[in-house]
């Protein structure tokens, strides 16, 4: 399943290391961040809690950058 | 500017104008270094904040924590050494300029890019039983309902008109600047400004199914497909920062302590270290980072307001390197449409044998009938035409002002005893022949009729360095032969059933080099075509929905002269994204060598890190203006 989500992020660099952190969290099976569109697209794995994954992908993307928001 | 820019903003300038003033302050020793404090806080806090996060989460490279230790480190050296905290403050500063311009830059370029893709309509007017108007969501609005589109207002939904003339405004769409007039029974699609009329128009999709959202989706969507520039890029960038801080690190400790141990020197620490805080200052790769897809989503936009849609990042790159061309015939390069294309008399004159053929015709729906009418363009003149019989496979015969016409093949002709005969012209297409009272009166050609804009377009294509320009066609050899020869195409391949265009294609894939390979189409049978390809092109405004869903560049007015301006735009990002990526790199290296040399100081690093992301930032812009 496949979903799309709005995102806050001031810097290029930090939207990749946010696109990083979604990919590396359980449940996510593929993660792009598109930061001109302020977009974040998240592909799940089957059977995934999405919103309690969500919830982690929140928290990985702000230990990179804390200064950064996803909108879900 | 919003909230957050505005406050940045702020600081930055209380802390430029408390760095004036302090350096003409008589202060010294202690209340001199508290008194620089406050600007140095002033604008850092969030980087010194942000930087403790990073040292609780173990992010040893993250950027707040390495522009803390290059300013603290200035700030004690300048303790240390003379007293000088300018340095210090200025490279926070700065960085926080940078950081302030990069995010207004972004979001301006974000706003104007969108602004170039204006055409998503905020509501549509419905018409109540009492004749008064609503106006409602359009995401609300049925399939089948009737709305009302007044002058000045954008189309909201696609859908066929039902009362009302007027012209449309189709720039957003199309990019084609001269309006299209429509009146009742035109189909228009949503994302057109409605110039003069009242126009009522069925709708026949939802919102979401309709134009304008398809493409404002596709568009938005285009720069998450990441081109390779943008993956090295990110990859170089999780290089980039540990390199610079190891090598930091080297330069502080190992040449004083080989001073030292080695060739009994004095170690220097001071310089070392300075040196060493130059590298951190560099440290940050974020003018690359945020320059590339910039450049991306700037050329996508600019190649929107073109009427070109690019689906992905990945495909303009591809687009840029292309040298192999190949197009489909019908609906393509040629209308699609038949016209009459020449008339060939033995009696009468050729007005009037067009004149004849058309009334024959008048009650047919046949595509050749309608053509004849078309080109007589007055049918409806009052002349009498009775006792209409089609003849299946033949033609048509009827009493036209009490005079016997046959319209229609060779057979038709050989049945009623007419002495007919081939046209000696030679022209592809479809001969129609006309018998007056039995007796031959000449025949008329029918044929498919080249784009306007076609041979422009190979010539121009040509011009730009395509290698190579083929056409694949499902019609006979005849009629291919006499496009392609028109054309000054490279190469033909005719009488091709749709699984064959795949398989030329596939033998064309493997036959190239180094070059990419385009295919333009329309129509359903090239939807495994246009995935096939290294880069789809599909004809936007008559082409299926099949071969635009697989296409990777729609055209959205039809016109193969888009495809030349496609790709200049393409080349224009790549170019651009090279210049940035050469230019950024380059600057950063050589500040780098002349700070380990000694040769670049705080404010050479400043340059490369600040100034360096703010030019690369205006370059990008650049890429969303196109020449015609």
């Amino acid at each position: 399943m496949k979903k799309t989500y709005k995102i806050e992020v001031d810097c290029a660099n930090c939207a990749n290391l946010m696109e990083e952190a979604a990919k590396n969290t359980p449940g996510v099976a593929d993660a792009t961040v598109n930061f001109m569109a302020l977009k974040m697209k998240v592909e799940f794995e089957d059977g995934a809690e999405v919103s309690e994954v969500m919830e982690n992908v929140l928290a990985n993307c702000k230990k990179v950058e804390d200064d950064c928001e996803i909108f879900f | 500017m919003n909230k957050k820019q505005k406050k940045n903003l702020l600081r930055i300038i209380v802390a430029a104008v408390l760095l004036v003033v302090l350096a003409y302050a008589p202060l010294t020793g202690g209340p001199r270094f508290v008194a620089y404090l406050l600007p140095y806080l002033i604008v850092g806090y969030d980087i010194l904040l942000k930087a403790g996060k990073g040292i609780k989460n173990r992010k040893a490279f993250d950027e707040c924590l390495l522009m803390a230790i290059a300013t603290i480190g200035a700030m004690a050296l300048a303790i240390y050494e003379d007293g000088d905290y300018t340095e210090a403050i200025a490279v926070m500063l700065f960085y926080q300029v940078g950081e302030w311009f990069q995010s207004y830059a972004v979001g301006r370029s974000r706003r104007d890019i969108s602004a170039l893709m204006d055409i998503r309509p905020d509501y549509a007017n419905l018409e109540g039983e009492d004749g008064q108007l609503e106006r409602v969501d359009p995401d609300e609005v049925e399939i089948g309902a009737i709305i009302v589109v007044k002058p000045g207002e954008k189309i909201p939904l696609d859908g066929v008109v039902v009362e009302g003339v007027s012209s449309l405004n189709t720039v957003a769409l199309t990019g084609e600047s001269l309006p299209r007039d429509i009146k009742a029974g035109d189909e228009v699609l949503s994302g057109c400004i409605n110039i003069n009329g009242l126009l009522k128009i069925k709708t026949t999709k939802e919102f979401d199914e309709s134009t304008a959202s398809k493409i404002l989706e596709m568009v938005e969507d285009a720069s998450s497909r990441k081109s390779k520039s943008e993956n090295f890029i990110a990859k170089f960038a999780r290089v980039y920062t540990p390199i610079v801080v190891y090598a930091a690190v080297a330069l502080a400790l190992l040449p004083p302590l080989v001073r030292l141990l080695f060739m009994g020197l004095t170690p220097e620490w001071g310089t070392w270290v300075y040196r060493a805080l130059v590298f951190l200052v560099i440290s940050c790769p974020c003018a690359l980072v945020v320059s590339i897809p910039l450049s991306f989503f700037a050329g996508i936009g600019g190649a929107s307001r073109q009427g070109v849609l690019v689906k992905g990042s990945n495909y303009l790159e591809t687009l840029a390197e292309v040298d192999t061309v190949v197009f489909d015939k019908t609906g393509t390069l040629t209308k699609g449409v038949f016209e009459v294309s020449a008339i060939h008399t033995d009696k009468l004159d050729a007005d009037q044998l067009l004149h004849l053929a058309a009334h024959v015709e008048r009650y047919s729906t046949h595509p050749i009938a309608e053509s004849l009418r078309a080109a007589f363009g007055h049918e409806a003149d009052g002349c009498s035409v009775e006792q209409v019989d089609e003849i299946p496979g033949q033609g048509i015969r009827a009493m036209v002002n009490d005079r016997q016409v046959h319209v229609g093949n060779e057979k038709l002709m050989e049945t009623i005893g007419a002495s007919w005969h081939e046209c000696s012209h030679d022209l592809p297409g479809t001969t129609i022949h006309v018998a007056l009272d039995g007796e031959y009166a000449g025949h008329i050609i029918i044929a498919d009729v080249l784009k306007e804009h076609a041979k422009e377009a190979i010539t121009v294509l040509k011009k730009n360095g395509i290698r190579q320009t083929v056409m694949l066609t499902g019609d006979a050899m005849k009629v291919a032969d006499k496009v392609a020869a028109d054309l000054q195409l490279d190469t033909v391949y005719s009488q091709l059933l749709p699984q064959d265009k795949v398989a030329k294609v596939e033998e064309l894939l493997a036959a190239q080099k180094t070059g990419k390979l385009a295919f333009v189409g329309d129509g359903i049978n090239d939807a495994p075509v246009l995935s096939r390809a290294d880069v789809g092109i599909a004809m936007g405004a008559m082409g299926s929905d099949a071969a635009i869903e697989a296409a990777d560049i729609v055209l959205m007015d039809d016109d193969p002269l888009k495809i030349s301006i496609a790709q200049r735009v393409a080349r224009k990002t790549l170019r651009i994204v090279k210049q940035n990526i050469y230019f950024s790199i380059g600057i950063k290296v050589l500040v780098m060598i002349g700070g380990a040399l000694g040769f670049a100081n705080m404010w050479a690093a400043i340059f490369a890190d600040v100034g360096v992301m703010v030019l690369a930032v205006l370059n990008a812009v650049r890429a969303m203006f196109v020449s015609r």
